[in-house]
C-alpha cells in the first residue's frame, strides 16, 4: 500500500545559493504521527512549507517524488494546490497570533475555510465552527465566534487554529512547532488534543519539532534532520532505544531528564556548530563535530539499515544498544 | 553569614490603562514575596508566563522600584548603592542574546563596556581583563573582533555571559538564559554556567520555565504563581515530593524523552491566570482539581515543609 505522503529526495534552494534541504526522504502513513526533529536551520520547517508549496519568494523545490494520496504534488498548478490546501492538507504554525487575521472575528475566519472549499451557507459553516470548537475543548464556543484573536489566550488561539484546520476533514495535518510558544502546562493540553484527534478522526500528523520530549511522547515514527538531510529514520521506540547516527546519539545526551539528574556531572553536548554548506559540499555534514569521523566521511555516505524500517546515514556499522542504566 | 540575596515582603504593582473607555487596572506582578539565597548556591525560579518571575528579576537587579518591601543584595540595600557599585555586585544574563547585544558594536567593546563605565580602569587593564574573560567563556580573540550578527546564538550568549562576569560580580541573575537556544547549545551553556559558578564562587538566581533545566542547575527551587511563591524547597525534595497541586501539575507536564508514556492529563483547565484579576482565597483555586470550599474564600498562609521549605496550600 502506498503511503499518504511520500517525499523522495527533496531539494530546496533559495536563490541558487546553498541548499536548505539536500535530498530529504520520508513517508507518512495514513493515521500516523510522524515527527521531523532537528535543530534550528536543519531544514525541517522549509521541508513542511515546500510540501504545502508555501515557500518564500525565491525558494525552489525539486524532488524525485512528492505525492499525497496518489496525487503528484509537484505537477499541481497553483490553483489546484490552493484547492488542496486547508482542505485535504491543513497546516498550523508556531505562533497562532501571527497566523490569525487580527481584523476579523474567529467565527468569520473559521467559516470562510468551509464556504471557500465546500460551498454551502455561512450559517451552516458557523454551525460547523461551533461543533469543532467544542471538539477541540474550547468552552462557550458560541461566544468565541464573535471574539477577535487578541481577546483569546495563546492556548485558546492555538485551539482555534486547530479547529480551523479541521473544518474540511483533512487527511493530513502539518503542524510546525505548534506548542513552542506556549507554557508547558498548555503544551501538554494541546498535545493531548492532537493525539485524541488523530485517534478519533484517523488523522495523519506531520509534526515538526525541536523537542525530543514531544517526539518521544507523541510520535509513531521519527525522521531526524541535520543540515538539510534526514540522517536517521526509525519507529519512535526503536530510535530512543538504539539510536545509530552520532548526531542522534549526541542530541539525546544533551537533554536533561528529570529524576535522572546528576547535578555535578556536566550534560552531554555536541561540540562546534553546524558547518556552512556551500555548493559542491560532499560527504557527511556532521563530520566536523563527530568524534568518530575519519577520511572516508568526506565521500558519499551510504544509507545503512539497522532493522526493518530503521535506517541512517553514516559509514559506521549498526551497533547493538547497550542496556541503559536505570 | 549574610545571604547573597535577601528579599522581604516584596511587592510590585503596575497601573495599566484598560483601553479607551475602560477603567484603569491594577496589576499585582509580585505579591509579598520573601526568600533568601545563601552565598554560593543556585535558586531556581519556575512558573508560567505572566507569573511575575521576570519582574522579580528586575526588582532584584534594581531596574524596577518595588511598591513595598526590601531587597538586600550581599547585605546591602540596592537603593543605597550608586549604579557603579551595584554593577560590581550583581549582573544579569537575559534570554535573548540577539536583543541584549548592541548590533553595531564589536563583541570585545560590548564585553568591555561595564569596565569602561566604571571609569577606574586603564586601557591596558581593560584589554587584559576582556581577553581573559573571553577565553574563560570559550570565545577566541578573533571572535572579539566580530559584530554580534556574525556570531551564532550560543556564541552570543557566551558573549553576554562574558559581559556579565567581566566586573567579577558575586551574583548573577540568569533570566531564561537558554530558552532561545537549541538543545545541543543549551547543554554547552548550562555546562559553562556550572563551571563558572564552581570556579568563581558565584551565586545564581536562575529563572526558567523549563523544569528539567532547573532541576539540573538549582540547589533550591521556588515555584511562582500569580506573583507569589507558592512552594519552595531543596531541589531534590521538591521534585521527589511536590506539595502544591500547581507544582505537581508543572512536574507532570514535563515531557521526558521516554517513548510510550503518552502525554499526561494534568487537568488544569482553561482558566488562565490573570494578574489584574486575582481570585479570592487561594489564587490557584480556579484551576485546582482538589480545591474545597475553604480554598475559594481563605487565602492559605505559608506552612513549613521538610527539610527546609514552605508551601502555601490548605491541603498540602
Amino acid at each position: 500500500m502506498s503511503a499518504l505522503l511520500e517525499v523522495e529526495d527533496l531539494v530546496v534552494t533559495f536563490g541558487g545559493r546553498s541548499a536548505a534541504v539536500r535530498g530529504a526522504s520520508f513517508r507518512v502513513e495514513k493515521g500516523e504521527t510522524h515527527c521531523l526533529v532537528g535543530e534550528s536551520g536543519c531544514g525541517k520547517s522549509v521541508t513542511a512549507l515546500s510540501i504545502m508549496n508555501l515557500l518564500a519568494r525565491g525558494g525552489q523545490r525539486s524532488a524525485k517524488r512528492m505525492s499525497f494520496a496518489g496525487t503528484d504534488l509537484l505537477s499541481l498548478s497553483d490553483r489546484e494546490m490552493a484547492r488542496l490546501r486547508g482542505n485535504r492538507i491543513s497546516m498550523i504554525f508556531q505562533e497562532p497570533m501571527t497566523s490569525l487575521n487580527p481584523a476579523f472575528t474567529v467565527g468569520s475566519q473559521m467559516a470562510e475555510v468551509l464556504t471557500r472549499h465546500k460551498g454551502g451557507t455561512r450559517a451552516a459553516a458557523l454551525e460547523r465552527s461551533v461543533e469543532l470548537m467544542g471538539r477541540v475543548g474550547i468552552t462557550a464556543p458560541e461566544m468565541r465566534l464573535g471574539q477577535f484573536p487578541h481577546q483569546l489566550s495563546g492556548g485558546l488561539r492555538q485551539r482555534v487554529m486547530i479547529a480551523m484546520a479541521l473544518m474540511c476533514d483533512p487527511q493530513l495535518l502539518v503542524a510546525d512547532e505548534p506548542t513552542t510558544a506556549l507554557d508547558v502546562t498548555v503544551q501538554a493540553q494541546i498535545l493531548r488534543l492532537l493525539a485524541t484527534l488523530k485517534r478519533e478522526l484517523g488523522l495523519a500528523i506531520l509534526l515538526i519539532t525541536h523537542d525530543l520530549g514531544i517526539v518521544a511522547r507523541v510520535a509513531d515514527r521519527v525522521s531526524v534532520m541535520y543540515a538539510g538531510e534526514v540522517v536517521e529514520r526509525a519507529p519512535t521506540a526503536e530510535l530512543f532505544r538504539s539510536p545509530q547516527h552520532p548526531y542522534t546519539r549526541g542530541l539525546l545526551s544533551c537533554v536533561p531528564v528529570p529524576g535522572r539528574v546528576q547535578r555535578d556531572r556536566p550534560l552531554g553536548s555536541i561540540p562546534g556548530v553546524v558547518p556552512a554548506i556551500g555548493p559542491g559540499f560532499a560527504g557527511c555534514a556532521f563530520r566536523s563535530r563527530c568524534s568518530q569521523a575519519d577520511a572516508t566521511c568526506e565521500h558519499e555516505i551510504p544509507r545503512r539499515q539497522a532493522g526493518g524500517t530503521h535506517d541512517y546515514l553514516c559509514r559506521l556499522a549498526p551497533q547493538v544498544s547497550e542496556p541503559q542504566p536505570a | 553569614m549574610t545571604s547573597a540575596i535577601e528579599v522581604r515582603n516584596l511587592r510590585c504593582e503596575f497601573r495599566v490603562n484598560g483601553g479607551w473607555f475602560a477603567a484603569e487596572k491594577r496589576v499585582i506582578a509580585v505579591d509579598d514575596v520573601t526568600f533568601r539565597v545563601p552565598a554560593g548556591s543556585v535558586l531556581g525560579i519556575v512558573g508560567e508566563s505572566g507569573c511575575g518571575k521576570s519582574t522579580l528579576a528586575r526588582l532584584i537587579l534594581g531596574l524596577l522600584k518595588p511598591t513595598a518591601g526590601t531587597v538586600l543584595v550581599d547585605g546591602k540595600r540596592l537603593f543605597d548603592l550608586d549604579r557603579k557599585a551595584r554593577a560590581r555586585l550583581i549582573q544579569p544574563v537575559f534570554q535573548d542574546p540577539f536583543a541584549s547585544l548592541n548590533p553595531r558594536h564589536r563583541i570585545k567593546d560590548i564585553v568591555a563596556l561595564p569596565l569602561t563605565a566604571q571609569g577606574t580602569f586603564s586601557r591596558a587593564e581593560i584589554e587584559r581583563r576582556v581577553a581573559q574573560i573571553l577565553e574563560r567563556v570559550g570565545l577566541s580573540a578573533a571572535m572579539g573582533e566580530r559584530m554580534p550578527a556574525q556570531l551564532s546564538g550560543g556564541q552570543r550568549q557566551r558573549a553576554a555571559i562574558a559581559r556579565a562576569l567581566v566586573l567579577e560580580p558575586r551574583i548573577v541573575i540568569c533570566d531564561e538564559p537558554t530558552s532561545a537556544l537549541d538543545v545541543s547549545v543549551q547543554a554547552q551553556i548550562l555546562n559553562l554556567l556550572a563551571d563558572l559558578r564552581r570556579d568563581l564562587g558565584l551565586t545564581y538566581l536562575f529563572i526558567s520555565h523549563n523544569l528539567a533545566v532547573v532541576e539540573h542547575v538549582a540547589s533550591e527551587v521556588a515555584v511562582m504563581y500569580l506573583g507569589r511563591i507558592v512552594e519552595r524547597n531543596e531541589t531534590d525534595a521538591l521534585f521527589r515530593a511536590p506539595g502544591h497541586p500547581y507544582t505537581q501539575a508543572l512536574l507532570q507536564s514535563v515531557l521526558t524523552p521516554e517513548p510510550g508514556r503518552g502525554v499526561p492529563d494534568i487537568g488544569l483547565g482553561d482558566a488562565m491566570p490573570d494578574p489584574s484579576n486575582i481570585p479570592p482565597g487561594c489564587r490557584f483555586n480556579p484551576r485546582c482539581r482538589i480545591a474545597v470550599e475553604r480554598c475559594r474564600t481563605v487565602a492559605p498562609s505559608p506552612m513549613a515543609r521538610p527539610p527546609q521549605g514552605m508551601v502555601e496550600c490548605h491541603l498540602a
